[in-house]
């Protein structure tokens, strides 16, 4: 059974999204995401510095069975990526909430994360 | 029959389709009872809708025997005129290694394997492909390379789209030419660029980098056979974040300094001079290489290295998740064939020869260019004096048609082109001393009687700067590995063929039910005139009165499946199904542009197509609009009536397989084509499922404007491993003016300045005998039959297996087409058993796995074609149904859910050797589960390979010698 903790935000495509102090944002894909997409291989990691809009397509995560987009759930600069990812791709399958996130975005429009889905929603909508 | 039988009777004009249709009369019989119905035509009935049937016989010729039709054909054959041609372009005549020619090219234990997607059973073809792999690395000087694209032309045309995709240059949309690019090459860009609507700029090599290109393609040698450095222009070019692209000859590397010591971003060219016939333009294999960075942007396939479950090294088809079966619209490229066969055997003659053999042929071409030159230049020709094996001579308009009627009659062709007075000359392999002598004597005329060879040879010295410039001269070894290096007695060769050929379950083995594939007979008799020196030895460029029967085979070709297929016309060039898809969406393109329909930029395409649908589109343009399935996987006509209306001023065309994906004959595929037409549409019909309409209906008859043929299914081409495939398209009136025509060889049909999407006028020419030995043998009878065959044995196959299997579609009366899907997601859920585990379990009982998960994810899909016997068809469902019950045992928990012969499957003798064997089931039940397979058991190669490890430990060349076993 997937996990879709309560304390992040969610995008019907997938990405987790969760507030940090600072006001940035930490992206990653859901559990259900890696669960989908069985094994990653593979993760073409956001470039740092980019200027992204919401929903653009920012990286692609490969597994052994599909080569995923992974969209930006809220408009903004990617301030940090996560590195670690380039040698231990799995760690996206094992800790997708934790280890295993994808970049940091400072938003520029932080409106957009309201819009987002919460847990108990996205949880539906993965049923 | 008796004594007294009369002579009419005993006749066997009809014997062949006895020989390909695999049940007899009495299997039929059987096969038909199981169902209910007494006839093949009334099952016909039942299953094929009313609204679209045929219902008259094809207007073809009577069958031909075997022998009856190869005489007809060989009549033809010796209408071609065989000159020797020194016209290359790309195309060389060579010499196959007769050990090669024999074992491989006219072996069916090579050519009738499939595209290596079972891996276990597919290692012989695989460390072939990967060794010609190493030989692209080690002669281009690059990083990485794939295992074949179609022809080099598309090949320069993959390299645009990649550096599209990878250039950082991301304003500019832009891709420059050198105009000393082969003409073909320039054409088939051409056509590509329009298509993605980037600007193309042709010019001279040296301004390349003077434009704001996002990438440009140089020719190396060029076309005239000049060499230049190109080292300042790659350099200038990537200042400017461009790709820089070179097209180099093969054989040139072997002496000349690599592009990838140049400094360059992609390398393509043709394999075709290492040993694979020229065959009138094909089929031969493309390379693509490029650095490692950019490997995720190459099209078509790569083979890796991985381990199977034992730890043992073993290689598979890595990176596939960004190709069109899975990224539809955002894959890399279309192109799923690739040329296994033809890669293949270059990667054999690479080993054969081993680096001093390739030096030595090569560096015998560029000498006798060498003295060619230096006795012409002697007597005042002019030419170029930086050269591998072209020259090209400039002549005055007098001195130029004296030597083409020289030429003539010396039965020589010369490279020409209209517009200037030079004629070129390129050398082979195959070029001789004597042939230098002749060729003194057409170029010099009664001046050349003072030269000798020998003279001229003695006299060329160190100082002598004719040809490969000093700086240009290769230092760099390569073909390195061992595996180059042990195999140049015919002995060896013969056991390496013989030990892969071992490795790999084909035809020649089993049935191969693979869904959507069509795997059927690919008869001796088809075969035999593809390596005829009239088929196979032809250059691609010569004048048309010297292939007067080859053109006329063609034209036979065309006519017969225009009446197959309801259309008008048949353009022969596109070299694949996808190729086709994309010949037959562009004729659709300008079409509507010569309507001034320019906006019409919508193409609908179902759930359920096949990728390679949403990729073409994608590569005009065009804007995908997805139609949804019903729940009985047929189009939804609602949803569809709805897209066509809410985008009638901008639809362009409907992409739709015929009988659908999901293998069954939907009903109401007359009113979908007619919605389409309604709104303004065009409809684009894929032939991957051809084999259950030839004779019962027909594509141009249900309302396909456009449709493609793949003759490596329908028709008999094998396939080869993993190509070569034709996909020619069928078009109707309106449509022919706008299909590809050809830079050089001019096509009657198609509208004189269209461009070409294929190097060679009329595709892979070679192969077109095969399907027109298999139409003119069977006849309309023959062939309507086999389409009935192929409906009665899947329906057979669907009917067994129910109530074993649930069958996941079925149109009218419960029938399905040719093939049918069986669903294992129930049983996945009940035993965590996959339809991987299943695939890979078919393995022990001898068999290659249907078709895994397409269209529908978690299901197996399943065509026996008509050529299969009832012995092989119920040896095949008694194995599914003996794995039925192994899965049974595992749901009860008998068995453990992971410790099994399932999951651990497929077995090999490394398994039967365990003398540690501690599983829960005996050797027995693991690699004999069935009867009959003590006589005549396939041995898989490898244990189950990991993927996860090949693809997050990405390998693509040959590994070290010691892992080879």
């Amino acid at each position: 059974m997937s996990e879709f903790p309560d304390d992040l935000k969610y995008a019907a495509t997938h990405e987790w999204v969760r507030v940090e102090e600072d006001g940035s944002v930490t992206i990653g894909i859901s559990d259900h995401a890696q669960e989908l997409l069985g094994d990653i291989v593979f993760i073409e990691l956001p470039e740092e510095g980019a200027v992204v809009t919401a929903k653009d397509e920012m990286s692609v995560v490969e597994s052994v069975k599909a080569a995923s987009d992974i969209y930006a759930p809220v408009s903004g600069e990617i301030i940090a990526v996560n590195e670690d990812l380039t040698d231990a791709p799995e760690t996206m399958n094992s800790s997708p909430y934790s280890d295993g996130w994808l970049c940091r975005i400072l938003p520029s429009n932080p409106s957009e994360i309201e819009e987002l889905l919460d847990a108990d929603t996205y949880a539906g909508m993965c049923e | 029959m008796n004594i007294n039988t009369p002579l009419r009777s005993l006749q066997d004009n009809d014997t062949f389709i006895g020989r390909h249709i695999g049940p007899d009369e009495q299997q039929t019989r059987t096969m038909l009872a199981a169902l209910g119905y007494g006839s093949l035509s009334e099952l016909t009935r039942a299953t094929v809708p009313g609204s679209i049937a045929l219902n008259r016989p094809l207007a073809l010729a009577e069958p031909r025997s075997e022998q009856q039709a190869l005489d007809r054909l060989k009549q033809l054959a010796q209408q071609n005129v065989l000159h020797r041609s020194y016209i290359g372009l790309g195309y060389y005549d060579t010499v196959t290694p007769p050990v090669i020619l024999r074992n491989v090219l006219e072996n069916p234990g090579w050519y009738t394997a499939y595209t290596p997607y079972q891996p276990e059973i597919s290692q012989g073809r695989l460390e072939t492909l990967l060794t010609y792999q190493q030989m692209v690395l080690d002669l281009t000087g690059m990083e990485l390379a794939n295992a074949s694209l179609l022809d080099e032309a598309t090949a320069a045309a993959e390299a645009m789209a990649l550096a599209k995709r990878v250039s950082k240059a991301r304003s500019a949309n832009a891709f420059f030419v050198d105009q000393r690019c082969l003409p073909q090459t320039i054409d088939v860009i051409r056509t590509r660029a329009d298509s993605f609507g980037f600007e193309l700029i042709v010019g001279p090599a040296k301004e390349a980098a003077s434009h704001p290109v996002f990438g440009a393609i140089l020719q190396y040698p060029d076309a005239d056979g000049h060499i230049e450095d190109l080292t300042d222009i790659i350099k200038a070019l990537q200042a400017d974040q461009a790709i820089a692209c070179v097209a180099a000859d093969l054989m040139s590397m072997a002496l000349l300094t690599a592009p990838g010591e140049m400094g360059a971003d992609v390398v393509v060219g043709n394999t075709q001079r290492f040993g694979v016939p020229m065959g009138f333009g094909g089929p031969h294999a493309a390379y693509f290489a490029t650095r490692d960075e950019y490997k995720r942007a190459v099209p078509g396939r790569i083979i890796g290295v991985s381990i199977d479950t034992r730890g043992k090294q073993a290689y598979r088809m890595s990176l596939q998740t960004r190709e069109q079966h899975i990224r539809r619209e955002k894959a890399n490229s279309n192109i799923c064939t690739a040329q296994v066969l033809l890669a293949n055997i270059a990667a054999m003659y690479a080993m054969y020869h081993g680096p001093e053999g390739v030096r030595r042929i090569a560096l015998r071409i560029h000498r006798l260019t060498r003295i060619l030159a230096s006795g012409l230049y002697k007597k005042g020709i002019k030419g170029n004096t930086s050269f591998f094996d072209t020259l090209t001579l400039e002549l005055s308009a007098d001195q130029r048609s004296a030597v083409l009627a020289r030429a003539a009659e010396h039965g020589i062709n010369l490279r020409t082109q209209t517009g200037d007075a030079t004629v070129g000359i390129s050398l082979d392999e195959c070029t001789t001393v004597s042939d230098i002598e002749v060729l003194w004597q057409v170029i010099l005329g009664a001046d050349a009687a003072d030269l000798s060879t020998e003279a001229v040879d003695a006299e060329l010295s160190e100082h002598n700067k004719l040809g490969i410039p000093a700086a240009l001269q290769r230092q760099s070894s390569y073909l390195q590995h061992p595996i180059f290096n042990r195999y140049h007695n015919e002995t060896d060769m013969l056991r390496y063929l013989k030990r892969m050929e071992n490795r790999d379950l084909s035809l020649a083995h089993a049935m191969i039910p693979l869904g959507s594939c069509t795997m059927k007979l690919n008869a001796t008799a088809e075969m035999l005139p593809i390596t005829w020196p009239a088929f196979s030895k032809p250059h691609p460029f010569v004048p048309r009165e010297q292939v007067t029967g080859y053109v006329q085979m063609i034209q036979e070709l065309e006519a017969m499946l225009a009446e197959i297929c309801g259309f008008d016309a048949v353009s022969m060039q596109p070299n694949s199904g996808a190729q086709g898809e994309y010949a037959g969406l562009l004729a659709i393109r300008k079409y509507l542009d010569s309507k001034g329909e320019t906006q019409r930029n919508v193409c609908l395409i179902p759930s359920s197509a096949h990728g390679t649908n949403p990729a073409s589109a994608q590569m005009l343009s065009m804007k995908v609009v997805v139609v949804a399935c019903d729940s009985k996987g047929n189009i939804d006509v609602e949803d569809l009536r709805a897209k066509a209306e809410k985008h009638k001023d901008t639809l362009a065309a409907l992409m739709i397989t015929y009988p659908s994906t999901h293998g069954v004959f939907e009903e109401a595929v007359r009113e979908i084509c007619q919605i389409v037409h309604d709104h303004g549409g065009q409809v684009y019909m894929d032939g991957a499922n051809l084999n259950a309409q030839v004779g019962v209906s027909r594509p141009g008859d249900i309302g396909a404007d456009v449709s493609h043929v793949n003759l490596h299914k329908t028709f008999c081409i094998p396939h080869g491993g993993g190509g070569p495939g034709m996909g020619p398209i069928g078009i109707k009136q309106h449509l022919a003016p706008f299909v590809s025509n050809h830079a050089v060889v001019k096509l009657d049909g198609p509208q004189a300045g269209n461009s070409a999407v294929s190097a060679a006028p009329w595709g892979s020419a070679s192969i077109l005998p095969i399907s027109w030995m298999y139409i003119s043998m069977m006849g309309a009878a023959g062939l309507l039959k086999a389409t009935q065959v192929a409906i009665l044995s899947a329906n057979y196959i669907a009917h067994r297996l129910d109530g074993h299997y649930p069958v996941l579609y079925t149109g009218q009366n419960g029938r399905v087409a040719h093939e049918c899907i069986i669903d294992l997601r129930p049983l996945k859920a009940a035993s965590g058993i996959t339809e991987e585990d299943i695939a890979k379990r078919l393995m022990d009982y001898g068999f290659h796995a249907p078709t895994m998960s397409f269209p529908v994810p978690g299901t197996l899909m399943i065509e026996p074609t008509e050529s299969e016997p009832l012995e092989e068809v119920d040896r095949f469902i008694e194995a599914m149904i003996s794995i039925r019950r192994e899965i049974a045992r595992v749901e009860s928990g008998e068995l453990d859910a992971d410790n099994n012969m399932l999951k651990h499957a497929p077995h090999t003798l490394a398994d039967i050797m365990d003398e540690s064997w501690e599983r829960p089931y005996s050797k027995q039940e693991a690699a004999f589960p069935a009867e009959g397979l003590r006589d005549n058991k396939f041995w898989p190669a490898v244990n189950r390979i990991d993927n996860v490890y090949g693809d997050r430990n990405l390998f693509c060349a040959c590994p070290a010698m010691e892992s080879y076993t």
